[in-house]
């Protein structure tokens, strides 16, 4: 993985004593209280509902097992033991103390981590395809280039205070599995007819209370064009991106009040002016950063082994958490095994201090030292030999991180909502934790099948509702938690935004609606191959909603 | 009192701000006026013998500015609230595309110490410090950092071509 040279290190270094100061000048009166605020929330800090919340970036979702145990050692010291793992591969602390927060980040940039630019309308985290080179179906490994974008985010003077946060999310794969059309800009590595590498660029998706999927503005940008063409785009934006109305201020916004066409014509005449400057990568630039994600020693012989599907004869709990949670990885004997942080009765997302350190240790003894975090709020260990599986899987099981539910239905995503968030409407967690309730038998939850259902405590979205198969967004009536589901909503190749149900669903009901989707859908499926997905676009609302809201039923 | 911060340190301010109904000064000083009326009176202007420096608006498109305003001593870009960045995208465009090679000043709420260095990289080189702000400090933030990622219009070491010259010597 991308390790930091003397440079990088210098900067974050930099970086937590300018924030020191910072703190130091604001506890001393010297900042005011909305400035301070701008310049906490570059550097990840929140103040929440109860308390502050930081936000520390994992770029593209890789971890090392020494920044696991250090995340593991932030939760123990300086919070309540756990942290939540987000929608955007990132981790956030919920119980830090302000005063103490330089002190996290240094502990942090001591293993090479940093909270920079996880908040604030500026460039966010650079998220990408959780199996990133490891994958199958992947063209390249995107993440050489999402570092690449990473650096030249990393404090850029000009886009430091946009109209609004940017977020940019690479893929490289026919599956999309980094919700990339959701996002500000999306890059889509791909080749052309004539085999050469490049990018086709997406600008103007996003989620939030104007949910819409991005618009591809160059079919092909050729490979070394990368950072121009990104200056581009944020310089337009930053020039004519709305100021006027946090609500209309974010790019899609403008896209889309300007119109695609016209937004293309001024990034490609602006893009003209600078594509040949020094922001051109030449081939060394590209070539140098790939080495830092060179191949792992794959052992020749590992698909020689025979006991993991020995195992899985035998063992029939394992056959189902292999079932579920383990992949094939494009080497032949290695396998990627997916940590679900969904138990029954637990927080989506959320990991303890023991389970971090668990997994620090499981990654370094079984899949090379690293491990990633996926925007379902998931956490893998890519580079398992196949005959390792099933000593990771007995010990994941011990710390109650083998919950074989991967991409079922208990696989919700989940904002952290009224618990913590001081934006959201309503509950989430709860919610989460009523729906698993009706759903115990892990029979059933196979029957069902592939199903994404995602949940947002506000419309800011941070929990993807408007993409989830089954959406559910936490709205406020007269101070009262209610809830409002989409239908047939997805991130991936498909993209596609929810339609609502209906009116909004009561707190107390809301558990009984998704049982109600999933009986309709249970009933209306061709066969067991025929996904919630699909169905749904098949039948359409109407079977939905007539159960949904039927007389017995739920009060909206 | 405002303070200016030329070159990192307080320096005088020569200029006197002209408003756009304010008669021109009768005998030649240093003025700044807005982009209209130094559009509209450039003769005047030019007649007075008096240092004319223009204030642009944050929302002026530099691309559209005419050559003549590339000789203008002084350009005055206004940051009418402590977020609205437009202003730094202004100044970049002065220096890279126009190549502008006078001062660059900015002004408004957003001159502030912590915001200093990242204007000194786009290209602007005077600082009209907001009026709570702490001169000393904030000449200290000018050098907070002292490398950078990304190319801009400042002489800070780029760490691209920092391993471009150790992969050489290597």
């Amino acid at each position: 993985m991308y390790r930091y040279d003397s440079y990088d290190q210098k900067l974050v270094d930099e970086r937590v004593a300018q924030f020191r100061d910072q703190t130091r000048r604001f506890l001393a009166g010297q900042i005011p209280d909305e400035e301070f605020r701008a310049l906490r929330l570059r550097n990840g800090l929140y103040i929440q509902r109860f308390a502050p919340m930081l936000r520390v970036a994992i770029p593209y979702g890789l971890l090392a097992s020494r920044q696991l145990r250090m995340l593991a050692h932030i939760a123990r010291e300086y919070d309540k033991g756990f942290g939540h793992f987000t929608t955007r591969q990132n981790i956030q602390y919920n119980w830090p103390q302000l005063e103490r927060v330089p002190d996290i980040l240094a502990d942090l940039a001591s293993v090479q981590m940093h909270a920079i630019q996880t908040s604030g309308n500026c460039i966010r985290n650079i998220t990408s395809d959780h199996l990133a080179g490891a994958a199958r179906d992947e063209l390249v490994d995107p993440r050489p280039y999402c570092e690449l974008t990473r650096q030249w985010a990393t404090f850029h003077p000009e886009f430091n205070w946009l109209p609004r946060k940017f977020k940019i999310a690479f893929s490289a794969t026919t599956t999309d599995r980094a919700a990339t059309q959701v996002h500000d800009i999306g890059v889509h590595i791909v080749r052309n007819a004539a085999g050469e590498l490049g990018y086709t660029i997406y600008v103007g998706g996003g989620l939030g209370r104007m949910p819409m999927l991005g618009h591809p503005i160059r079919e092909f940008l050729p490979e070394l064009d990368l950072l121009s063409y990104l200056e581009a785009v944020l310089r337009v934006y930053n020039r004519l991106g709305r100021r006027d109305n946090i609500h209309r201020a974010r790019i899609k916004i403008l896209v889309k009040e300007m119109g695609p066409a016209k937004f293309t014509e001024l990034v490609e005449a602006e893009w003209t002016q600078i594509r040949d400057s020094e922001l051109r990568l030449d081939a060394q630039d590209i070539e140098s950063m790939k080495s830092h994600f060179d191949e792992h020693p794959y052992e020749p012989g590992a698909a020689d082994d025979t006991s993991f599907a020995a195992h899985l004869r035998q063992d029939s709990a394992f056959a189902a958490f292999a079932k579920r949670n383990v992949k094939d990885h494009r080497v032949d004997g290695y396998k990627i095994v997916f940590v679900s942080l969904k138990p029954r009765n637990g927080v989506p997302g959320d990991a303890s201090a023991e389970q971090l350190d668990i997994l620090a240790d499981l990654a370094e003894r079984y899949s090379f030292g690293e491990a990633r975090a996926t925007h379902d709020q998931n956490l893998v260990l890519a580079e398992v030999r196949q005959s390792d599986v099933y000593a990771v899987w007995q010990a994941l099981r011990q710390y109650d991180l083998a919950t074989p539910n991967i991409g079922l239905l208990t696989d919700m995503i989940c904002c952290p909502g009224l618990d913590y968030c001081s934006l959201a409407n309503a509950g989430s967690i709860g919610v989460a934790q009523d729906i698993t309730d009706r759903f115990e038998s892990l029979d059933y939850l196979y029957d069902i099948g592939d199903i994404k259902i995602k949940m947002s405590g506000c419309m800011n979205g941070c929990g993807h509702h408007t993409v989830g198969h089954i959406g559910i967004l936490g709205v406020d009536k007269h101070g009262e938690e209610w809830y409002q589901v989409t239908l047939g909503g997805s991130a991936e190749d498909d993209a596609s935004l929810g339609d609502r149900t209906g009116p909004a669903i009561s707190r107390a009901d809301i558990a009984e609606a998704v049982e109600r989707i999933i009986a309709v859908y249970m009933q209306q499926r061709h066969s067991e191959d025929e996904s919630f997905l699909q169905c749904y676009r098949r039948v359409g609302m109407a079977p939905f909603k007539a159960r949904i809201y039927a007389e017995d039923g739920v009060s909206a | 009192m405002t303070i200016l911060l030329l070159d990192g340190r307080v320096a005088a301010d020569e200029y006197l701000e002209l408003a756009d109904d304010a008669p021109l000064p009768a005998s030649p000083v240093a003025v700044t006026v807005s982009l209209q009326r130094w559009q509209h009176e450039a003769n005047a202007l030019a007649a007075s013998g008096s240092k004319v420096a223009v204030r642009l608006a944050n929302t002026v498109d530099i691309t559209t500015l005419p050559d003549s305003l590339l000789a203008c001593p002084m350009i005055e870009l206004l940051f009418p609230a402590f977020a609205d960045g437009r202003a730094y995208s202004q100044a970049r465009l002065l220096r890279e595309r126009l190549g502008y090679h006078g001062q660059i000043r900015a002004r408004g709420s957003a001159v502030v110490a912590d915001q200093l260095q990242g204007m000194a990289r786009v290209g602007i080189d005077a600082f009209v410090l907001r009026e709570d702000q702490n001169p000393e400090t904030a000449a200290r933030a000018l050098h907070g950092f002292d490398l950078a990622y990304q190319g801009a219009c400042d002489t800070l070491p780029r760490v691209r071509q920092l391993r471009r010259s150790t992969s050489a010597t290597r």
